[in-house]
């Protein structure tokens, strides 16, 4: 069996997404080459820290475009946290830095008057059919996109606004939560995304 | 709505969880992969695992049992105990910490933190406080190395300053109730709460949910708890029943 594809740029912390790949019986493999990611089966773009130097370890290496083809191609990606903002346009946290621009959406910062980073576990509720499960995820961020962009079904949680707790199209699952800190429910989430095509599709 | 979170918490010396009253007195108490897995099938959000005897011997905390840890746990893994540099920081993560808490290192030489939140970013730096009262005087000193030493800072405002440095979250400990049974600090988490925008976990005094219900009134965004847990008096998922009854935001 092909070995999931993990981005490994740096520091970021990588070893709780491998453990919980590994726990669904799949070999990880740590990569930054691009032509790695590109070829891959299944991808998986983690990330941590600021949104100019996720940016700036992809563009090194020539990442952000082999990423991008991917998500246009509908090829299996799963993004986490600072990995579904780096798809995006733009992000309040390190303004004029161009992201990725695979989805068309522009991270803000988590809404004044709320404590910042969002930590904890918090309600994700999926309305459109054929998407993911509601139930309870774990967050680490102080940023999110909050408008819906066209094209993705939509999941949403709430902290002093809605805002997007992940996007599905096709194999590619792009998550503001930590699907692999989210306990039972973001183990199945994981696992439904390594053994399927379509995230969202039907048990 | 974000929930409010429980964190058991495993004092762990020499891969072997102990416990004791105010950090002296240790007894042996359990595995530590065990007993967080045990912990996390009850419902725990979070796990802490401080190395107790970390500072005092001036050793790193056991990479060996973050890496176990990491291999059972879905959940966040906090680890703290003798953080003395951005390098033992990054060995555990590496090792499978999701946070590591710092605490007498950055009383010593504050520029760690923000070191830290530069490299790791501040959703993986926890700062650890020790708080104590001290006779005579108003507020809460910062005490470090177990207890051991008196800082001269004031808890708060060194909460504050930390903010300031990047910090993404504080464990505060009440150094007057840990270990005793007698509910958190709440002076101690109201001012807390109201000085700083970062998460508060509340820790020390801990007997029961009555207590966690009072700390999340006081401020507390998450409530830490060690004994009431080992010593089989309460389960994770017990407390968690109890919260929800009185209308605490709990993931169950």
């Amino acid at each position: 069996m092909e070995p999931i594809v993990i981005v490994s740029t740096g520091v970021a912390n990588i070893a709780s997404v491998s453990a919980a790949i590994r726990r669904c019986g799949f070999d990880v493999e740590l990569t930054d080459e691009a032509a790695r990611v590109s070829d891959a089966e299944r991808v998986v773009l983690p990330g941590v820290g600021s949104f100019e130097a996720g940016m700036e370890c992809l563009r090194d290496r020539g990442l952000d475009s082999v990423i991008g083809d991917r998500v246009a191609a509908q090829r299996p990606l799963l993004a986490i946290c600072l990995g579904l903002q780096l798809l995006c346009k733009s992000s309040e946290e390190s303004l004029g830095v161009d992201g990725i621009g695979a989805i068309e959406a522009d991270v803000r910062r988590v809404p004044v008057g709320m404590r910042v980073p969002q930590f904890g576990w918090n309600r994700v509720e999926v309305s459109e059919a054929s998407a993911m499960e509601s139930g309870y995820a774990y967050y680490a961020n102080s940023f999110c996109i909050i408008d819906r962009p066209d094209g993705w079904t939509v999941a949403t949680s709430t902290y002093g606004r809605e805002f997007v707790a992940a996007l599905v199209r096709g194999p590619v699952l792009a998550c503001q939560f930590h699907p692999e800190l989210s306990g039972t429910w973001g183990s199945q989430l994981i696992r439904r995304w390594l053994m399927r095509e379509e995230v969202g599709s039907t048990c | 709505m974000l929930t409010k979170r429980i964190i058991p918490c495993l004092d762990v010396r020499d891969g072997r969880v102990v416990k004791g009253v105010r950090f002296t007195g240790l007894r042996d108490a359990g595995d530590p992969v065990e007993q967080a897995a045990r912990y996390q099938s009850q419902g725990a959000d979070e796990i802490v695992i401080l190395d107790v005897s970390a500072t005092p011997e001036g050793r790193a905390t056991g990479i060996e049992t973050v890496a176990a840890l990491r291999e059972v746990l879905s959940i966040p893994l906090t680890v703290g105990g003798g953080v003395r540099s951005v390098a033992d920081a990054e060995r555990l993560l590496g090792a499978g910490a999701d946070k590591v808490a710092v605490n007498t290192a950055a009383v010593e030489r504050p520029a760690i933190l923000s070191e830290l939140a530069r490299r790791t970013g501040s959703q993986c730096v926890v700062l650890a406080i020790d708080a104590a009262r001290q006779p005579g005087q108003s507020g809460w000193e910062v005490v470090t190395r177990s207890g051991v030493n008196r800082s001269g800072l004031d808890a708060v405002q060194w909460a504050r300053d930390a903010q300031q440095l990047g910090v993404g979250e504080v464990l505060l400990t009440s150094w007057d109730r840990d270990g005793t049974g007698d509910g958190y600090d709440l002076e101690l988490l109201g001012a807390m709460s109201a000085a700083v925008d970062i998460p508060i976990i509340a820790s020390g005094g801990a007997a029961g949910s009555d207590h966690m219900l009072a700390a999340f009134q006081a401020g507390a965004d998450a409530v830490l708890a060690a004994s009431i847990f080992h010593d089989g008096i309460n389960t994770v998922t017990d407390i968690k029943a109890s919260l929800a009854a009185k209308n605490v935001e709990v993931r169950l």
